[in-house]
């Protein structure tokens, strides 16, 4: 890495004299911008950084343990704590898993919901990123518009499940309960006001000038380095990586919906750089919305869950199942030894890998590129650990 | 203040008191009232006004529980801080550390000296009294290096090497625009520069010539950094440094740091009022001292709050920018541009030392015009906003 010319600088006061010393600074576990309990160790000389080394696994709580001890059906909450900002992935990608074991068949009205719950739990998702993000540059208004949003869709969520965080809807077979009466008006509704909405912050904060000049040529990934770095989701895509779970290795009924993958343009900098990462979340909204019209269209009617028996008991073998989740290409494998519980459970999570690219991207970065790098990746804690 | 006495003694007030006690009685009188009365009732108020304004620009209620609209909760949290633990962490230079927030409070609190209220209410009329603002005001950067070192914290460290470096940089092109000022009036003296404005706008010096309109937006935009205010708010930046140089403070020092800041956002708008903006100049209208004093404290108090609030809404606005563009922007654009200010207003007082009339009523016009400009674009954003709830999507002819 070549040395940028503040570096440079810093070279020469220390041959002529001028002592220099590296600080070790320690950010997190309790830090405002980690969201959550990541722990970050920086070397840096002054304001620009040497390395930052993430130290993970503040927040583990052996969520792939406790599978083998609780059985199929009840790991179902357990997986809401996965990732709790996008919960409905976890509960997809570990029923669509336990129904590849036992060769289970979703009933149709049972797919439409699921892909409806978790499209709408993916804005929800994108808002908390888009707001947090901002919140980080600095800007706080925008951060309280997003969350306006997000709120009506907790709302909407809260109506079909129950709960607004942690929903536990999925079901091995299918979701535990139909859309609510009326439902499809409302999340119409919803989606009508939120495109207006979007353009609203589009204008508002997405192209202001101190914004963009904090974010653009920020933390660029190429697009080897992001394949390299396993980067998934968003994160890959930024990079100029068209490649989508729900396009090239389709699920559910993801086949028969049409929905554009944007990628990274380099809009205002360089392909991959912070700016492209935060947009790209923008887009995908846009996307979801356009995936949540044509669901509530073409849903049919029937039942919503298969006949699946309380105790479920799998013959022995293994799936694994990936599913585009909110922070990408989510992978859950569960191997099965012909009893009522997983013998194994492994998840495979977007953020872990996010994690691992900082420390390469980190050394002449400022530390205030490293808040903006970290949030742009979309990390959260818990699903790190898990 | 002497003169005022003078009056009131001549219109008969304080019959039969000899008149030295009356001056020093009055001088004593004056500068507490100013300290207890206005400066902190001021500051304190300001941050209830800032959450309650914030709060309206995003969409939330913001304080509304302790008296009418939240109005006492500036109170509220005062006595909460004052009841809080002093906390000094262990490792921390004490003796820095407790002396700090102090040197941060006497470093606004003595700016007061010389802010001039109305014609006859100003502590004392300094003959250097613009230089003696600039220069106290600059003992703030003393108190939160100290801050910074002193509570053993890297954060706080990296929070006052910060402002340090921020505040002494952005008092360059400050101090560039106040020059202007001083080379037209020729004085150095707070009372003197208001005394050669007039109340109406074209005799204002902002509107001058086209070198102190320009210097105006200089001056605000690095009052705003001096200040620490958004988008320069880098040494106390949350989500970046913690709480910057504030990270360990608790209790009762820490509301010191925060009287100091929400005091130096009024005296950025006193400065800005007496400079620029005719200061307490008001038509003549009535020959009453006490009822002449009042409407031109209200008119200074007006002006200079303005600019309180304005501050306020840019940083509802706008995010923060980065410590290189920080120290860029200074160096690169503001600094050069103030000094060829300076240069073009000698150039001009040495053309017209008398001032130039047209030149005056034309830079009103531009100011007026710009003040159009921007309703007009409030005006069709806020149209936009409507059309849109119906679905439709309108361009904007000036974008």
């Amino acid at each position: 890495m070549s040395l940028t010319g503040f570096e440079l600088e810093v070279q020469r006061a220390g041959s002529a004299g001028l002592e220099t010393e590296e600080m070790t600074l320690n950010m997190g576990p309790q830090h405002p911008s980690t969201h959550g309990v990541l722990r970050f160790v920086i070397k840096a000389d002054g304001e620009v950084m040497r390395e930052a080394i993430p130290d993970v696994g503040y927040l583990h709580r052996s969520i792939e343990k406790i599978s083998e001890k609780v059985g199929y059906h009840g790991f179902m909450p357990y997986t809401d704590r996965v990732d709790y900002v996008a919960a409905m992935f976890c509960n997809q990608g570990w029923s669509m898993a336990c129904e590849k074991l036992g060769g289970i068949e979703v009933p149709k009205r049972g797919e439409y919901c699921r892909v409806i719950a978790a499209e709408l739990n993916r804005i929800s998702s994108h808002l908390l990123f888009v707001g947090t993000m901002i919140l980080d540059i600095g800007a706080m208004t925008p951060f309280f518009l997003a969350f306006q949003e997000r709120e009506k869709i907790n709302d909407l969520l809260e109506e079909l499940c129950g709960a607004r965080l942690t929903y536990n809807y999925m079901r091995i077979g299918g979701v535990a309960w139909d859309l609510p009466p009326n439902y499809a008006e409302r999340v119409l509704a919803f989606l009508e006001h939120f495109e207006r909405a979007l353009d609203e912050h589009n204008d508002l904060i997405s192209y202001n000038k101190i914004f963009v000049e904090r974010l653009a040529n920020i933390a660029a990934v190429t697009p080897e380095v992001a394949i390299n770095y396993n980067l998934v989701g968003p994160n890959l895509r930024a990079s100029g990586v068209p490649y989508d779970v729900r396009r090239d290795d389709p699920y559910s009924i993801y086949r028969e919906l049409d929905f554009d993958v944007p990628v990274g343009t380099g809009e205002v900098g360089t392909v991959g750089d912070c700016f492209d990462r935060y947009i790209m979340r923008v887009h995908e909204m846009k996307q979801s919305v356009r995936i949540l019209r044509q669901c509530l269209k073409q849903m049919p009617d029937g039942p919503v869950i298969a006949k699946v028996p309380r105790k479920f008991k799998p013959p022995a073998g293994d799936a694994y199942i990936r599913v585009e989740s909110a922070r990408g290409d989510m992978g859950w494998y569960a191997v099965s030894d012909g009893t009522e519980f997983p013998y194994r459970c492994k998840i495979r999570t977007g953020s872990f890998s996010a994690m691992s690219i900082i420390d390469r991207l980190s050394p002449g970065l400022m530390i205030a590129d490293l808040v903006a790098l970290i949030s742009s990746l979309d990390v959260v804690a818990p699903e790190v650990d898990r | 203040m002497q003169e005022f006495l003078d009056s009131l003694i001549t219109q008969g007030y304080f019959a039969g008191v000899p008149r030295d006690v009356v001056y020093a009685a009055g001088m004593a009188v004056f500068a507490a009232v100013v300290v207890l009365g206005f400066v902190l009732n001021v500051s304190g108020v300001t941050t209830w006004l800032e959450r309650r304004v914030w709060a309206r620009m995003q969409g939330r209620c913001g304080p509304n529980r302790v008296g009418p609209q939240g109005f006492l909760q500036w109170l509220a949290d005062g006595v909460k801080l004052f009841m809080k633990e002093d906390l000094i962490p262990a490792e921390a230079d004490s003796r820095l550390f407790r002396l700090a927030p102090y040197i941060v409070v006497l470093g606004f609190l003595t700016a007061f000296v010389v802010i001039p209220f109305s014609s006859a209410l100003i502590i004392a009329d300094l003959n250097v009294g613009i230089v003696f603002v600039t220069a106290v005001t600059s003992l703030v950067v003393v108190g939160i290096l100290m801050a910074g070192w002193a509570s053993n914290n890297k954060w706080s460290l990296i929070g006052g090497v910060r402002a340090a470096a921020q505040i002494v940089s952005y008092e360059i092109p400050a101090g560039l625009s106040i020059m202007p000022i001083v080379l037209l009036t020729g004085t150095l003296s707070m009372q003197g520069i208001i005394a050669q404005q007039g109340w109406a706008p074209q005799n204002w010096f902002v509107f001058n010539n086209p070198f102190t309109f320009l210097a105006f937006f200089i001056f605000f935009t690095s009052a705003l950094a001096e200040g620490n205010r958004t988008p320069f708010d880098l040494p106390e930046a949350e989500s970046e440094l913690v709480a910057g140089f504030v990270t360990e403070y608790t209790g009762v020092r820490y509301l010191l740091f925060f009287l100091a800041e929400w005091g130096n956002l009024y005296i950025i708008g006193a400065v800005i009022t007496t400079l620029f903006l005719g200061g307490w100049q008001i038509p003549p209208v009535t020959d009453n001292a006490v009822l002449r004093a009042l409407l031109e404290f209200l008119t200074f108090f007006i002006k200079s709050y303005f600019w309180v609030l304005v501050a306020m809404w840019v940083r509802a606005t706008l995010p923060r920018v980065r410590v290189d563009q920080l120290m860029s922007v200074c160096w690169k654009y503001l600094v050069p541009l103030s000094f060829a200010n300076l240069l073009g207003t000698a150039a001009w007082v040495v053309a017209w030392p008398q001032g130039n009339v047209v030149a005056r009523y034309a830079m009103t016009l531009v100011g007026v015009a710009l003040l159009y400009y921007f309703f007009q674009r409030v005006a069709f954003h806020l149209r936009r906003a409507r059309v849109r709830e119906r679905g439709e999507l309108q361009f904007s002819p000036l974008s």
